[in-house]
């Protein structure tokens, strides 16, 4: 009968519509409750194990020094140093997208998640705003390593726009990091193939996120980032955003 | 209303049959017991049940709801014990259980009563991976009935667990009752005498394919040894 | 299935790429900064666009595999992308022979669409290694047609972003497609039609070849596969007799899983071009 063709299930139905003949299934609770429970739960593990935030810190950090050697230069200014920065983040961020799924598909299972009566939607938006969390804290270090061991120029008057540019940012690099971390986790080469689908969707973000920096970060100094580049990457944030959410679902069922 | 009608069910796994025209129909409070070799279906069988996998043909009605156009009814009504514990390993088995019970609208009480009624109130703040698998067990019997489910989904429960442990979670996963309902059951099991003990119903599987279908006292252990031949 | 039509098909592409040829190499006039090697322009540009709309087609086919989840979306969904994806090599190294004829280097950063396709080349690239790191079938089609529909949405904001980001103002030769010369037009608007046919036609050969041995495996499993299959007792009232299965296994008569894909797919695109009699 109808199961061949699928007809993709539909959300629960108001309450009202539900047949009086069921008995009453509990309702778990609504998207932001089951987001905070997640996420709490995300943020537990991390604690506890500390894999992602200290690995992807210590990258930055390392990266920074590599670079140094790498180009030769003791200080970078402009085009130069917003690319740095945006270079080392997005490496970081990808270490951070290989970990993201990994307890859930070895251990906790997706199983028990997809058993409760919650919106399937809760999980993608609890580890967006984990991967989010992540590198908003990984630029707290690493962006002030930057401002000590590579850059010209006075990061203070560039922090404003700075921060602008770079919560954009990372709002892109979360939801492409999160819906690419989901295609790859229950793949045979994990590891490898969340880079490779991750790299090139990143690179709007790159051209965003550069584009924006580079003028506050230049000798010819600029106080804000424009509003072109920033609109770009909000659109990119939006677009992929709700293409994400529309196809989350899909990659939890087995 | 039946709890479980089967009809033509088929599940395919690319062109291989996973599970090939299972018809079957299990009244409200009774036990489902599914023997057969590993790979004959039965963990897929429970998959479908517990609506994580989608059925390619037939019909399947699980609590009256057909799935999977109306799985999201069923979802918080089903207890499912499977394979691997579903549990965090870096958390302890209080902080797994507090979250399922978050995710499934559950108390901290229950969490509470839980881990007394198994016995594991004193090991219940270290991290699971430090548990010895009978009690990794139990915490994993906790989880699945966390929320009082209509349904038990049970795949080899039994599994690691110690006489003691045994006596202490069957009164949670045994036929019972839960709050006026009867428990429906469907038990995977390797173990012919036990399984045929607890049974109402028998299905046996093989290649996906019911070599047996009968009511438990029609059914005796050799014929179920048969399937494993 | 899909051998319908192929040989009207197969038989316009080979029409209109004479034609297109002819037009390029009698018609066209010849360009006076660039010479001879701007006619490359010709084919490097219809290469582009129907790989790009190639892109977005498998997209497109992916949420109907989505919605319907039915096979045979998978199927071409699959097979534009890997079309689009050898036509996209094609363009790649078209326009990277033109740049070096023009500008003296294999690579220039400051064309725009060349670079954005590079991107988007280096992101489909991906797509069957993704696929053939799948083993369970549906879940491979299924994962596959999520990534389509991501990189499909992803080809016109990269197109859109990349061309942001180019710092060089004058119009390059590929913008300058709306204001061509009436012969120039003319001959580029053949091209174009004879790339698309080209396409198509490819296509279709591919999915008619595996379609075909799709088939051919679903038969032979029906004749050996299901011999010794549980035989036994059974209280449900289909009345079997001993030995004999419970009922046959059902095979799927429609297209089977694309999971053979993953591992021939390198090899039929190749030879579905040169294999009209084994299609349809």
């Amino acid at each position: 009968m109808s199961a061949a063709t699928g007809t993709r299930s539909i959300s629960p139905p108001t309450p009202a519509a539900v047949p009086a003949g069921n008995a009453a299934a509990r309702k778990g609770p609504r998207l932001w409750p089951t987001v905070a429970a997640l996420l709490r739960k995300e943020l537990l593990v991390e604690l506890r194990t500390l894999e992602s935030v200290p690995a992807m810190s210590l990258f930055s950090l390392t990266t920074f020094v590599v670079f140094h050697f790498a180009l030769n230069k003791g200080s970078v200014e402009g085009d130069l140093a917003a690319g740095i920065l945006w270079v080392t983040l997005l490496f970081a961020a990808i270490l951070g997208v290989n970990r993201l799924f990994v307890a859930d598909a070895e251990e906790g299972g997706f199983d028990g998640f997809l058993l409760a009566p919650v919106e399937r939607s809760a999980l993608l938006f609890a580890k967006l705003l984990t991967l989010l969390a992540y590198l908003l804290v990984v630029e707290l270090i690493a962006v002030p390593a930057f401002a000590i061991l590579l850059l010209a120029t006075p990061l203070w008057p560039a922090l404003p726009g700075m921060i602008a540019t770079l919560l954009l940012g990372d709002l892109g690099v979360a939801v492409i990091g999160t819906l690419v971390a989901a295609l790859a986790v229950r793949t045979r080469a994990r590891d490898l193939l969340g880079p490779l689908l991750a790299l090139p969707l990143f690179v709007p973000i790159v051209i965003g996120g550069a584009r924006s920096l580079a003028p506050l970060l230049a000798f010819a100094h600029r106080s804000g980032p424009s509003a072109r580049w920033l609109l770009t990457l909000g659109l990119y944030d939006l677009v992929f955003g709700l293409i994400a959410y529309a196809l989350f679902d899909f990659l939890l069922e087995d | 209303m039946p709890a479980i009608e089967l009809t033509g069910l088929v599940r395919r796994y690319g062109e291989r049959d996973a599970l090939s025209g299972v018809d079957l129909s299990l009244q409200m409070g009774r036990t489902l017991v599914v023997f057969g070799p590993n790979g004959a279906g039965k963990t897929t069988l429970l998959r479908v049940l517990a609506t994580l996998l989608r059925p390619h043909e037939g019909d399947v009605r699980v609590l009256g709801n057909a799935i999977p156009e109306q799985d999201w009814a069923l979802r918080g009504r089903v207890g499912l014990i499977a394979h691997e514990p579903l549990l965090y390993r870096e958390l302890t088995a209080r902080e797994n259980l507090r979250f399922h019970a978050r995710l499934h609208g559950v108390g901290a009480e229950r969490v509470h009563e839980l881990l007394e009624r198994l016995a594991i109130t004193d090991r219940a703040d270290e991290p699971v991976r430090t548990l010895s698998r009978g009690m990794v067990q139990r915490v994993a019997v906790a989880r699945a009935v966390l929320h009082q489910p209509e349904l038990l989904l049970l795949d080899e429960p039994y599994a690691n667990l110690d006489p003691a442990a045994v006596e202490l979670v069957a009164p949670l996963i045994g036929a019972g009752i839960d709050s006026d309902r009867p428990r429906t059951r469907v038990i995977c099991s390797h173990d012919p005498g036990r399984g045929l003990a607890e049974a109402d119903l028998v299905l046996g599987l093989r290649g996906g394919r019911p070599a047996l279908l009968a009511q438990a006292g029609a059914v005796s252990t050799q014929e179920i040894a048969e399937l494993y031949r | 299935m899909y051998g319908k039509g192929l040989r009207a098909l197969s038989i316009s592409t080979v029409l209109a790429m004479t034609a297109a040829l002819a037009l390029v190499f009698f018609y066209a006039p010849l360009d006076a900064e660039q010479g001879f090697l701007q006619k490359i322009f010709y084919v490097h540009v219809p290469l582009a666009i129907v790989s790009l709309c190639g892109f977005v087609a498998g997209g497109l086919l992916a949420i109907q595999h989505l919605r319907t989840r039915d096979a045979k979306w998978d199927y071409r969904s699959y097979v534009a992308i890997h079309m689009s994806l050898i036509f996209g090599l094609a363009t790649l190294i078209t326009g990277s022979i033109w740049a070096k004829g023009s500008w003296g280097h294999w690579w220039v950063w400051d064309e725009p669409t060349l670079v954005s396709f590079l991107i988007v080349f280096l992101l489909y690239v991906t797509y069957q290694p993704l696929r053939f790191a799948i083993e369970d079938p549906e879940r491979q089609g299924r994962y596959a047609s999520v990534f389509a529909v991501t990189a499909g949405a992803f080809v016109p904001l990269n197109f859109i972003a990349v061309r942001m980001s180019s710092s060089f103002l004058h119009p390059r030769v590929l913008g300058q497609t709306s204001n061509l010369p009436g012969s120039m037009a003319l001959t580029f608007l053949l091209s174009l039609l004879a790339i698309t046919l080209l396409y198509v036609t490819m296509c279709k050969y591919e999915l008619a070849v595996k379609h075909t041995r799709a088939q051919v495996r679903a038969l032979r499993r029906r004749l050996e596969g299901h011999a010794a299959a549980g035989a036994g007792r059974s209280a449900a009232p289909s009345g079997l007799s001993g030995g004999a299965p419970a009922r046959p296994a059902p095979i799927a008569p429609g297209p089977a899983q694309p999971e053979v894909v993953a591992g021939a797919a390198g090899t039929s695109a190749f030879k579905a071009g040169s294999a009209p009699g084994a299609a349809g």
